[in-house]
């Protein structure tokens, strides 16, 4: 038989996530800090909404591009928070969950050969995304003495001739770096003069622990040159609803709505009628979710301060990246010894890139009870190292 | 300040004041001092437990009855609204708009003792017009938590 497959799929290499996953899956009594979406269920009145679109037999497709109402709110939102709009008609597209509007964003904005920024330690999707969409990933380092945050430098020495792209992943997966007004501004500027695009993956913009998210979109001349990408899976701990969205230029969201349109047709109907619901009357649910992550995000800096484990502060996001570095181990081993030593699930850096090498993530999306008994482990766990190594 | 300890407190009160401090980014001693200064004004009343008693063997029997009166001059209300939450039985009076004046909970070892009490303390106290009493039959949610909710967390382990 010929070889069934596509070369460019199969030279990709699966999400260094996956190893992690069916180790922990086989133990008992594992306590994971090592999941990527909220502990809360999605809020009841939101679920109720959802219910209720059922019951009165909202089941066919909406338009391609989402229902109108929840394109018209998602305008509002951004309005009311970012002080920008959109034509609700032509530069809204509801998507299936923020990995879609990645995806389609870029397939809509490459040719083979365009050279995209991905700044790493990031979430695993944009590198693999950039290749299937035929351009050429250019991994840009974040370092931790920045705070992971991308500076006006690096972003200028990645740029050559070609490059078209920058993914912006800010609050950031997996290291909780933010990018707070002035350090969008001085990145704004190059971007403009080289005549780039950003892709911005703005998907937990909710989540910060000191100002207020700023998008880059709402910078002065920036709208016009950025997809906005986010969706109501960690604002409103919605994840399995599959909903995100995108907001850009009509030039751009036209062409992504056609690989919307062929591939998908529309979102979910009963998550877009739930979202109308979040995004009207989920301010306060917010707040009460942000307000938790922040006192179990304190309670996190605390007992590494305690145990003497080098990490960064992290203000956005649900994650701390502590350094691991002084046990001179990588973070591969390091997870991997934590898991079968202690039962403790941690997502070793090197899942987000190399860059992650020396770092750990992990997720405090869980209860403070929980979070203590894994810190107790933690701490036994490097403390045992330490001794080790005298 | 005060309301994000209260927050907390109400659902935890056995929390370590250390902790309060780190989780609301605040310093020791200044939690410290706004719990003292607020159980001193009364604000923070007492720090209970909650129990599901139907998981243990001992017999209980709570009720909430309606009970109609009639206001006194001077008085109003008050008067036999404090005559009737000093029987220890009684866990809650409140006084409500609508269709009765006083929501009375109570707690016993058996029906009778709360028939008892209705009939020979309640309805015979002078005011007392009536009296509707609506037993428990289980509890399903009580001061904010469900009882009987599972704690599995069903998320994948490792997520990206």
């Amino acid at each position: 038989m010929r070889n069934p497959l596509g070369s460019k799929i199969v030279s990709i290499k699966p999400s260094g996530i996956r190893k992690f996953f069916d180790i922990a899956a086989e133990m008992d009594d594992v306590i994971s800090l090592g999941v990527g979406e909220p502990d809360f269920d999605t809020p009841w009145h939101i679920r109720d909404e959802g219910i209720y679109s059922l019951e009165k037999g909202k089941t066919f497709y909406t338009s391609n591009s989402g229902l109108t109402e929840l394109r018209t709110e998602i305008n509002n939102y951004l309005k009311r928070t970012q002080g920008i709009s959109y034509d609700v008609k032509n530069e809204i597209v509801i998507t299936v969950g923020g990995s879609e509007a990645i995806d389609i964003a870029l397939r809509a904005m490459c040719d083979p050969g365009d050279e995209v920024i991905i700044p790493q330690p990031s979430y695993v999707s944009y590198e693999p995304c950039a290749i299937l969409a035929d351009a050429k990933p250019v991994i840009l380092e974040l370092k931790a003495e920045n705070e992971f945050r991308l500076t006006a430098e690096e972003l200028r020495s990645a740029i050559t001739d070609k490059t078209k792209i920058l993914i912006l992943p800010f609050p950031n997966n997996p290291t909780g770096a933010i990018m707070e007004r002035k350090d969008l501004e001085e990145i704004a500027s190059i971007i403009i003069e080289n005549d780039l695009f950003v892709i911005s993956d703005e998907i937990y913009s909710e989540l910060t622990y000191k100002d207020k998210h700023v998008s880059i979109a709402s910078l002065p001349g920036m709208q016009e040159r950025t997809i906005l990408i986010n969706g109501f899976s960690k604002a409103y701990a919605m994840t399995g609803w599959r909903l995100g969205y995108a907001c850009g230029p009509e030039v751009i969201i036209k062409q992504m709505l056609k690989i919307h349109q062929f591939a998908i047709m529309c979102a979910p109907t009963t998550s877009q009628y739930a979202a109308v619901e979040a995004i009207k009357n989920g301010d306060d649910d917010v707040a009460m979710m942000r307000d938790s992550y922040n006192q179990r995000r304190r309670f996190l800096m605390e007992a590494f301060k305690e145990m003497g484990l080098e990490c960064f502060e992290p203000f956005g996001a649900f994650y701390v990246f502590p350094c691991i570095k002084e046990f001179g181990m990588s973070s591969d081993e390091f997870a991997m010894r934590l898991l079968q030593e202690e039962k403790v699930a941690v997502v070793p850096g090197t899942a987000f890139g190399d860059s992650g090498e020396g770092f750990l993530r992990i997720s405090y999306a869980y209860s403070i009870e929980k979070l203590k008994i894994a810190m107790e482990k933690i701490s036994h766990f490097i403390e045992g190292l330490r001794n080790e190594k005298k | 300040m005060r309301e994000q300890i209260l927050s907390i407190v109400e659902k935890n009160s056995r929390i370590e004041v250390k902790e309060l401090a780190i989780r609301l980014g605040a310093d020791e001693l200044l939690v410290a001092n706004e719990l003292k200064a607020m159980e001193d004004e009364g604000i923070i009343c007492g720090y209970h437990t909650m129990i599901d008693w139907e998981k243990t063997s001992i017999e209980k029997v709570s009720a909430i009855i309606e009970v109609r009166i009639t206001p006194q001059r001077g008085q109003g209300f008050d008067n036999l609204a404090e005559r009737i939450y000093k029987y220890p039985e009684v866990n809650s009076v409140y006084l409500i708009s609508g269709g009765y004046d006083l929501l009375v909970s109570l707690e016993g070892k058996s029906l009778k003792e709360i028939s008892s009490f209705v009939s020979h303390k309640l309805s015979t106290l002078d005011g007392v017009l009536s009296t509707a009493t609506h037993f428990i039959l289980k509890k399903y949610k009580d001061h904010g938590t469900i009882l009987n909710k599972s704690n599995e967390d069903t998320r994948e382990i490792v997520t990206p």
